[in-house]
């Protein structure tokens, strides 16, 4: 193996740039434990206060819960829809292929103030009072694409012969899509619905647009940043980053397991 | 053909060439001479360390410690793209996106040879695919492909080409003709190739020289015919082609034979094709070399017989007929007889003897494990 | 990757999808209608509120529907600076977020292929940003430039800034920002691209005497061209529509207005509809422009 752009330079670059991807992450999280009294920008001092009374800052709390809202409705609506459209494109021909897979593509393509003050026209023209229902409609609609994609490449590698196999063992078509189709697209959705709910749980822009007087956890960041963020939201920050983590490191270590039982076999 | 090869391939030389993986050694002090112009095959089972070989000579992989020789020259601190080797992928390894004709050029651009195009062309027209220069190599079919990737390899002239099982994706029709056209173009360029192979077949048609190799080292090199005809050890008996082998202690031994006690039976073989004439022993034979009678033949000292057995299963195919014989206490011995007429015909379980020249016995330098068909 | 997926439609082809018919309408309907309902009917309200005038009525924040094209010019007059702005800034941050990006994904998708526990973990480690607000990170840097900080006054203290010198609020803040924002968007489509890349080409490469760096030339780089288009588009999208950055609650100032600081400011604060809708449609209509062309350029039309 001898294609290497020096044998430590790479690696050096490499270590560097996970630093510097860090280093406002571990920011974050430090703060979370400083004793501030009002703003939270000069270190006062250790703390554990911040994480046992988060609520404290009830606004934090009202958000959050609010982004916890959103995201979980959201999330639910646009795997369902995402994944039926998935299906389609893959297994079934029909005219207008291209013309589905252009209207799917175009919300990737679109800055997210585009959609956010287009549909906040469309409210306005609607007469529609902007809050919860409105946000969760614009989260569904951004989060669907992504939904589509990710769903979409796991139906691809299905084998059809699969689900003909289940056919000619006696199976209806209700039962080979129970038995086997959503068994065995079930991670590829179950991964399309967590990058579904980080997105709606992150986003801030098309949120901002949308939601009138309704606060979300990024909106209340936002509005806090002029007079600076209390150290509670960085505890809520840092509570979502570590749990997040877990998740992605449990998944992991679960697969590389499962890989090398196979392996050994 | 217009492609001017200049001086023709060089010779290889590998002397105590070495290399170790975490937990295993791959390739053990190997010491190998190509002579130039050779079409040598390193024929063996799949980890037996031949592709680590090529991948040591092509300079992909580095030797744990010996020497590489091309042309007298030492190589082993060159990098792939310094050595005067040029190889021809398992999987062709063709650039995707370039065309075919920006494929075979790519080699001399690199070299700053002149004229890449005109040369690329013909070599393309070489191999029959001039007219499909411009095409993306995935508009290919397989034979087409495998036909690029030797046009790109031996347009750069190279001291060595290297082949590493390059017609193991093709089935079986085209590889056959393949075969016959890159013997044919490594006669008419007069190159060194060293083909890495796991097909016995392949080895013996298209080789001049066949090293049969197992576990990491050489077990026999040779003329393909040598190496049929007087196989030395039970590997490479039961690697190349198949055999029937017979273990016993000696029990007659003088100048011209050598005998062994087979369960009660004696089967001989000349001392001139045997490696060992003393103790327990191993005397082969191959299966197209031995008939079976409906009566008993009688024993003289210039045949082997053995038997009655009884016939277990029949197969034909086409040219030949091979016979499972299964005879009490002895074991099982397999028979080819050309499917020219002349062999008795014989249903299962007819009642046979077996026998054989003795100047057909081989006797084997050890014993069979009974792991070499692994 | 997003782009990219969505565009491969040779995987369709191959799975020779089976019947059409009332199935697939009944799949499709729904999720397609959504987007009819929610994404493609807001951007003709986009078009027909920039085209809206004040209502007779005089209200604030109330508007007739017209045909008043006046609103773009208006626009393009009034905004022409953060207009160029956000594209310029946008195409800088793209630039250098590739730079970074790129040896990135290369070692994680090359130099760690044979090693699945590495290459978890520097995955997981691009990611890792993603699951912490990208608003709180911001302001993290902020925090960090900000003008007592301990890096603002070591440079003072080694006389590379003056005494009145400043990091947060200028140029080079907010496009620091956007591209620590966006190096996982760059990252993850070309780490998914060199993942398939087949290693024996560039041993193949090696063997017909082309040195490293030319391999890198003519045989990675290239092959990569899919996974480094889409991760620009993934940046340079939706940096030209970020207005967080570059706020000046954040890393912006008052001469760093991006095109999407003016929309929000028309939109959310002083409810002229109207030209913060112009200026949407502007944006958008840009990148539509831009994108095709660049698609178009690179020769890439499994992009659609």
């Amino acid at each position: 193996m001898k294609f290497s752009l020096g044998k430590y330079l790479l690696p050096t670059y490499v270590f560097l740039t996970f630093l510097f991807l860090g280093i406002p992450i571990a920011y974050t999280f430090v703060f979370s434990f400083n004793d501030s009294i009002k703003s939270n920008i000069i270190w006062r001092g250790f703390t554990f206060d911040n994480w046992l009374n988060v609520c404290n800052q009830q606004d934090v709390c009202d958000a959050f819960a609010n982004s916890l809202i959103i995201a979980v409705s959201a999330t639910l609506i646009a795997t369902v829809l995402g994944t039926m459209i998935a299906i389609a494109l893959v297994r079934y021909k029909f005219k207008f292929r291209s013309a589905t897979n252009l209207l799917l593509f175009l919300p990737l393509a679109t800055p997210e103030v585009v959609m956010g003050a287009g549909l906040a026209a469309q409210f306005l023209d609607f007469g529609w009072p902007k809050g919860m229902l409105t946000v969760i409609i614009a989260h569904t609609m951004f989060t669907l694409s992504f939904v589509v994609v990710t769903v979409k490449a796991r139906v691809a590698t299905l084998d059809p012969a699969l689900e003909e196999a289940g056919r000619d063992l006696y199976a209806n078509p209700a039962q080979v899509f129970m038995k086997i189709t959503f068994p065995l697209l079930l991670p590829g959705i179950l991964a399309a619905a967590m990058l579904a709910f980080a997105l709606s749980f992150d986003d801030f822009i098309i949120t901002q647009f949308n939601s009138g007087s309704i606060d979300t956890f990024p909106k209340f960041v936002y509005t806090a940043a002029a007079r600076g963020i209390p150290p509670e939201a960085n505890v809520i920050g840092s509570m979502v980053f570590i749990v997040a983590i877990a998740i992605v490191v449990t998944v992991q270590v679960r697969s590389s397991i499962k890989q090398r039982k196979l392996a050994k076999k | 053909m217009s492609i001017d090869f200049g001086a023709g391939g060089k010779d290889l030389e590998l002397v105590g060439l070495r290399k170790e993986f975490p937990g295993f050694v791959a390739v053990e002090n190997l010491d190998l001479k190509v002579p130039a112009g050779q079409f040598f095959a390193l024929l063996g089972p799949s980890g037996c360390g031949k592709t680590t070989t090529l991948r040591m000579i092509a300079g992909l992989e580095n030797p744990t410690s010996g020497k590489i020789l091309i042309g007298g020259k030492d190589v082993i601190d060159l990098k792939p793209h310094e050595r005067p080797v040029n190889t021809v992928f398992q999987n062709y390894a063709l650039f995707p996106h370039m065309s075919v004709i920006e494929n075979v050029a790519f080699g001399l651009r690199q070299r700053k040879v002149d004229d890449p195009m005109v040369k690329a062309q013909a070599a393309l027209d070489m191999v029959e695919l001039g007219h499909m220069a411009e095409r993306r190599p995935a508009q290919l079919s397989g034979g087409q492909q495998q036909r690029v990737a030797l046009a790109r390899a031996l347009v750069n002239r190279p001291a060595l080409l290297l082949l590493d099982e390059p017609l193991g994706a093709l089935d079986l029709k085209l590889r056959r003709q393949m075969q016959i056209e890159l013997k044919y173009i490594q006669m008419e360029v007069g190159l060194t190739f060293l083909h890495v192979t796991h097909d016995q077949e392949e080895a013996m048609d298209m080789a001049d020289i066949v090293a049969v190799m197992n576990k990491g080292q050489i077990e026999q090199m040779g003329a393909p015919e040598k190496l049929y005809d007087r196989p030395k050890t039970a590997f490479v008996a039961k690697f190349l082609g198949q055999s029937n082998i017979f273990v016993g202690e000696v029990s007659e031994t003088n100048s011209e034979a050598v005998s062994i006690n087979f369960k009660g039976n004696k089967i001989t073989a000349p001392v001139a094709r045997s490696e060992k004439t003393t103790g327990k022993i191993a005397i082969g034979v191959r299966p197209e070399k031995t008939q079976f009678h409906a009566t008993k033949p009688e024993a003289t000292s210039t045949n082997n017989v053995l038997g009655p057995g009884e016939i277990t299963d029949i197969r034909f195919t086409g040219v030949s007929n091979q016979y499972l014989i299964d005879i009490p206490e002895i074991g099982e011995i397999i028979v080819f007889a050309q499917n020219v007429g002349k062999s008795p015909v014989v249903e299962l379980g007819a009642q046979v003897w077996v026998s054989w020249q003795v100047e057909h016995s081989f006797g084997l330098a050890d014993l069979p494990t009974g792991k070499e068909d692994a | 990757m997003a782009f990219v997926a969505l565009g491969g439609s040779t995987a369709a082809k191959k799975q020779a999808p089976k019947k059409a018919g009332r199935v697939a309408l009944l799949l499709l309907l729904p999720g397609i209608a959504y987007l009819g309902l929610f994404f493609l009917t807001p951007l003709f309200s986009l078009i027909l509120t920039s085209l809206k005038t004040p209502s007779a009525s005089g209200d604030i924040g109330r508007y007739d529907y017209a045909v008043e094209f006046g609103n773009y010019l208006f626009a393009v007059e009034q905004y022409m600076p953060q207009i160029l702005r956000s594209f310029m800034f946008a195409l800088i941050a793209t630039v250098v977020a590739l730079a970074i990006s790129y040896p990135l994904a290369y070692f994680i998708a090359v130099k760690a292929r044979n090693k699945p526990l590495l290459k978890g973990l520097l995955l997981t480690l691009v990611i890792a940003p993603f699951f912490i607000s990208m608003l709180l990170r911001t302001f993290a840097w902020k925090q960090i430039f900000s003008n007592d900080s301990w890096i603002v006054n070591t440079l003072k203290s080694f006389g590379i800034f003056g005494t009145d010198s400043y990091i947060i609020g200028t140029d080079f803040a907010v496009i620091f920002g956007l591209v620590y924002n966006f190096i996982p968007f760059m990252t993850l489509p070309i780490f998914s691209n060199l993942d398939r890349l087949d290693l024996r080409l560039l041993e193949a490469s090696g063997d017909l005497y082309a040195n490293p760096i030319t391999t890198f030339r003519k045989i990675t780089f290239p092959l990569s061209l899919p996974g480094v288009i889409s991760g620009t588009l993934l940046t340079f999208i939706p940096i030209s529509g970020d207005y967080v950055v570059a706020s000046r609650d954040f890393l912006g100032g008052p001469d760093t207005a991006m095109i999407g600081n003016v929309v929000e400011a028309n939109f959310l604060r002083i409810q002229d509809y109207p030209t913060a809708s112009a200026l949407s449609v502007l944006l958008m209509a840009a990148i539509v422009i831009l994108v095709s062309a660049y698609v178009r350029r690179s020769g890439t039309d499994d992009l659609l």
